[in-house]
């Protein structure tokens, strides 16, 4: 069973980084720049182990069969850290602006991701609630992380209270399964299930609501905008990507190896979160004045996008809404990337007003985010176009053409918000311009993610050649 | 053929836009700019006129067809030109010059992206015209609604946040169906080439949603009544260029688009669907004429009148005739050639007085003498007046409506009628009159580059009145296939 330790090393390491920064950050003082920056080596050299590691394994099952190490693990990993390394390169800056730049950030980031690659990798369902309670509690703490901000606490409290409901919800669906099949192991489960089906449907249902929390599909999104709003920019921009990636992960994972022979009973729930998410997050996103809670509904929309391909039951449906996903982890990046650059002495704006005119003061910072807008809306030929076009191609080959239209129409609506954000940039008057003394990861971020959008269509095949590895079915 | 000379065409003018990008001209009249642009969108055409120097009239076949793995096991990047799609990448290569010549006055500021979007805009409509591949004319084609949005958006007149908005929402509704049905085409029968779809054939049962679907489609873009109230807008509001671009390029894209997918690909449902059509354009026809006859807006009318002419189009198309899209053809040609030049000399005047209304003007002949001339010509052409261009497109299209349905073609040419009335109005209470409203005294007649654009319209549209021979060459032996399969197809239902 030992043999294969090497293959959960990244984790191991990544464990022993955090008690040592602990250690470190209580023994030297004002240790917060080093400590960011360890936390990003350790960050980088988790993804290279896993690249060197695991990349090429087919499937393992590790202690037991409670950890799962494929290909779909590795790749979520990877994006997992590279999407906190560069949330936490970028962050610094507005920490300080704030004066919350301390040594319990990148920690406490740190171990959220460590839950998260737990999550990731679970076939278990003890291992997946530790791993999701690893993630849970530390991002109740970064959300409450700016705590002399009211609005912050009040984020912070809401995630927390509105969270823990829903683990409960999960915990109670997944006793329910335990009790009826005698396992918690996903493997064993799927070999278990002769057994009263409608018993077990019960527990579907409960794990789905749980998880359904977790990524803010409707109608359990309700934490979201305000959760969005009230924290630190630079954690919404976490909590709009990362935990998405893990909680997604176990969504393909917990439905399709347990649970592949009950399709008929979850695929109506999954089409009816889909449907909502996109709707919903299309229509409450047009009234927003806040560019954090617009993002909010946003991303409930697009995680409606990622459901719709998860809801087709087949390898290229899974597939697509891991091109989705990370598509729109570019997107995301991007765009709060602009967010960020939104400074004025010292003070950070964020409602859709204060990009009045921005083009004639940032026409560079302007032009990206136009970039950035028509792609999250899913206009040709940028990068969004593709994501959507995966998503519904699985879709449509699967013969849910309801969905695939209902899908298409709400990027119709969800077109006009962003088309309200272009307008307010390019065609209102211009106020004061921004201070442009950024760093350089923030600009570098800025324009990777904005030219990966832009360029995607000259080699949109690298991703899918990726992508195509995954087969859990 | 060494040279890529397609994908050279689609390319160019975005790296001459990349180059505008990185120009930064000092001087207040920005004139390196302007050449930049200018002379990429020269280059281009000349290119363009290489092409259709080696294209070979003779045969139905496409011809300089470049075919790339784009996505593996997916979607290839495939372009190529029949004799149905040569003319209208031609005609984009020349109306986008005459349009940068044409932002000397009208385009005061942000100079640079303005030509950067129209540059952009040329590269995606040349690739709606050669894709061959339905995922890659989808692409191009919903991709030009972003430069174009801009366009209306940052140098429209007053409303222009409405008529962007209207204008992006309006096509991208339609458009989504047709994404629908391209993926289901690509479900049904595992590929998008165009090419080979017209060989395998869509089965029957699924022709009429998938017509529908594009449909959907391309009648907002043609746009076709009732959903064509965005044109007007959209018309009005935008810039001289823009409202050229539209009107000249953007608009052909769905009747091109009827053309080689309605037909080619849905054959037996493009025959059950020929009433719906019928009806829609003869409404088209004389409704829209009748609204343009109470327009006071110069814009607006002649945007009304456009919905007029393009019902025109869907007509002859669905004759399923030889003369009737040929008819077709040529009138959205003409059209090309007419309604830029009619919004142009719209923006001459309204360069000078900043008013597009019909009364402010009146009894300005004796003013600006040529620039009375070419407006008639171009009057003249709008109206379908033979030894115009106008008129071989119309006459065409009522000749082979006349074989088909008696009705349709009585009603059409009352529209006809109707037609010559609006023009022909708009022209007297423009330029002849009394001179009522004085401020007008001080009008400038056209400047050299002025004169020079119009002119350049106006050389084609009477040339190819007197002698069509030319375009019909270029387009008799495609169309004449296309209607061999299209029979081949429904009878072998």
């Amino acid at each position: 069973m030992m043999s294969n330790i090497e293959l959960i090393f990244p984790e191991i390491f990544i464990s022993l980084s955090i008690m040592f920064l602990l250690i470190l950050g209580v023994f030297k003082k004002e240790s917060s720049k080093i400590i960011q920056n360890i936390s990003l080596v350790v960050l980088l050299v988790a993804t290279v182990m896993i690249f060197n590691e695991t990349i090429g394994v087919e499937k393992i099952t590790l202690f037991n069969q409670s950890i799962i190490i494929d290909y779909l693990s590795s790749f979520m990993k990877i994006i997992t850290l590279l999407a906190a390394f560069v949330v936490l390169s970028i962050s610094s800056n507005y920490l300080k602006t704030f004066k919350i730049f301390k040594i319990e950030y990148p920690i406490l980031i740190l171990s959220s991701v460590l839950g998260m690659m737990v999550m990731i990798s679970s076939n278990d369902l003890i291992v997946f609630y530790m791993g999701l309670e690893l993630q849970s509690l530390a991002l109740y703490v970064l959300a409450t992380f700016d705590r002399d901000q009211l609005k912050s606490s009040e984020a912070g409290l809401k995630y927390f209270v509105l969270s823990a409901l829903s683990s409960g919800l999960l915990l109670y669906g997944c006793s329910l399964i335990y009790g009826f099949t005698g396992s918690t192991n996903f493997n064993v489960i799927s070999n278990q299930f002769n057994t009263n089906e409608y018993a077990l449907t019960f527990g579907i249902v409960f794990i789905l609501v749980g998880l359904a929390f977790k990524i803010s599909a409707v109608p359990f999104h309700m934490w979201a905008p305000d959760v969005y709003e009230g924290s630190p920019t630079s954690v919404t921009l976490f909590f709009t990507m990362v935990p998405k990636v893990a909680a997604l992960t176990v969504f393909i994972r917990f439905l399709y190896v347990p649970f592949l022979n009950l399709i008929d009973q979850w695929q109506m729930i999954l089409i009816f979160l889909s449907i909502a998410s996109m709707l919903f997050g299309a229509i409450a996103a047009i009234g927003q004045k806040n560019l954090k809670r617009l993002i909010a509904y946003s991303s409930i929309s697009h995680i409606g996008y990622a459901l719709a391909g998860l809801a087709t039951g087949s390898n290229e449906g899974i597939q697509s809404s891991v091109i989705y996903l990370t598509i729109y982890i570019i997107m995301n990046l991007g765009f709060f990337s602009c967010l960020l650059m939104m400074k004025r002495n010292n003070i950070y704006y964020e409602n859709l007003d204060d990009l009045s005119g921005l083009s004639k003061n940032h026409p560079l910072l302007s032009l990206s985010l136009l970039v950035i807008l028509f792609s999250l809306a899913g206009i040709p030929p940028l990068a969004g176009f593709f994501a959507k076009f995966y998503i519904f191609k699985s879709v449509i080959e699967q013969s849910m053409f309801f969905l695939a239209i209902v899908g298409l129409l709400s990027t119709v609506v969800a077109a006009f918000y962003y088309l309200r954000i272009i307008k307010i940039m390019y065609f209102d008057k211009e106020k004061e311009s921004y201070d442009m003394d950024h760093s350089l990861w923030l600009k570098s971020s800025l324009t990777v993610s904005t030219l990966l959008i832009l360029l995607y269509f000259i080699f949109p095949g690298q991703l899918i050649d990726v992508v195509s590895r995954i087969n859990i079915i | 053929m060494d040279l890529p000379i397609l994908s050279s065409l689609i390319l160019l003018p975005s790296i001459g836009a990349l180059f505008l990008f990185f120009t930064r001209s000092k001087s207040e009249n920005k004139i390196t700019v302007k050449y930049v642009a200018l002379f990429t969108s020269l280059a281009n055409f000349f290119l363009s006129i290489y092409l259709w120097v080696l294209f070979d009239q003779t045969t139905s076949a496409f011809q300089f067809v470049e075919d790339r793995i784009w996505i593996e096991g997916l979607i290839n990047y495939k372009v190529g030109v029949d004799g149905i799609s040569i003319l209208f990448i031609i005609l984009t290569t020349f109306i986008t010059p005459l349009c940068i010549i044409s932002v000397n006055n009208s385009v005061t500021k942000r100079l640079n992206e303005f030509l950067i979007a129209i540059l952009v805009m040329e590269s995606f409509m040349i690739g709606v015209f050669c894709s061959l591949d339905l995922v890659v004319f989808y692409l191009f084609f919903e991709a030009g609604l972003i430069p174009m949005f801009l366009i209306i958006g940052i140098w429209g007149g007053s409303r222009r946040v409405y008529s962007a908005f209207k204008f992006f929402l309006f096509t991208l509704l339609g458009s989504v169906l047709m994404l629908v049905a391209i993926i289901s085409i690509y479900w049904i029968t595992g590929t998008t080439d165009v090419v080979q779809l017209y060989e395998l054939g869509i089965d029957t049962k699924y022709q009429n949603l998938l017509w529908l679907a594009f449909f959907s489609s391309f009648a907002v873009k043609t746009p076709m009544w009732p959903v064509h109230t965005w044109l007007p807008d959209a018309h009005v509001e935008a810039p001289t260029a823009g409202s050229v671009l539209l009107a000249a390029i953007l608009l052909k894209m769905a009747g091109y688009g009827f053309i080689r997918f309605s037909l080619g690909l849905f054959p037996s449902a493009s025959e059950i669907f020929t009433p719906l059509v019928y009806t829609l354009s003869v409404i088209a026809i004389i409704f829209t004429s009748l609204i343009a006859l109470m327009q006071e807006d110069m814009k607006k009318l002649i945007a009304y009148s456009s919905v007029a002419h393009m019902g025109f189009v869907t007509l002859g198309i669905f004759t399923i005739q030889q003369q009737g899209i040929e008819g077709s053809i040529i009138q959205m040609i003409s059209h090309g050639l007419v309604s830029a030049a009619l919004f142009l000399c719209v923006g001459v005047v309204y360069d000078r007085m900043h008013s597009r209304l019909i009364t402010t003007y009146g009894g300005i002949v004796d003013i600006i003498p040529k620039y009375s001339v070419l407006f008639m010509v171009f009057t003249l052409a709008a109206l379908g007046l033979p030894g115009t261009s106008g008129f071989v497109g119309e006459f065409l299209i009522l000749m082979a409506a006349f074989k088909d349905n008696f009705l349709v073609a009585v009603l059409a040419s009352l529209g006809v009628i109707i037609g010559a009335a609006y023009m022909l109005w708009l022209y007297k209470r423009v330029i002849f009159g009394k001179l009522i409203n004085s401020e007008l005294k001080k009008m400038i007649d056209l400047n050299k580059s002025e004169v020079f654009t119009l002119t350049c319209l106006a050389i084609p549209t009477l040339y190819f009145g007197f002698y069509p021979e030319p375009l019909i060459n270029t387009i008799e032996v495609s169309i004449n296939d296309l209607i061999d399969t299209y029979n081949y197809n429904l009878a072998s239902k």
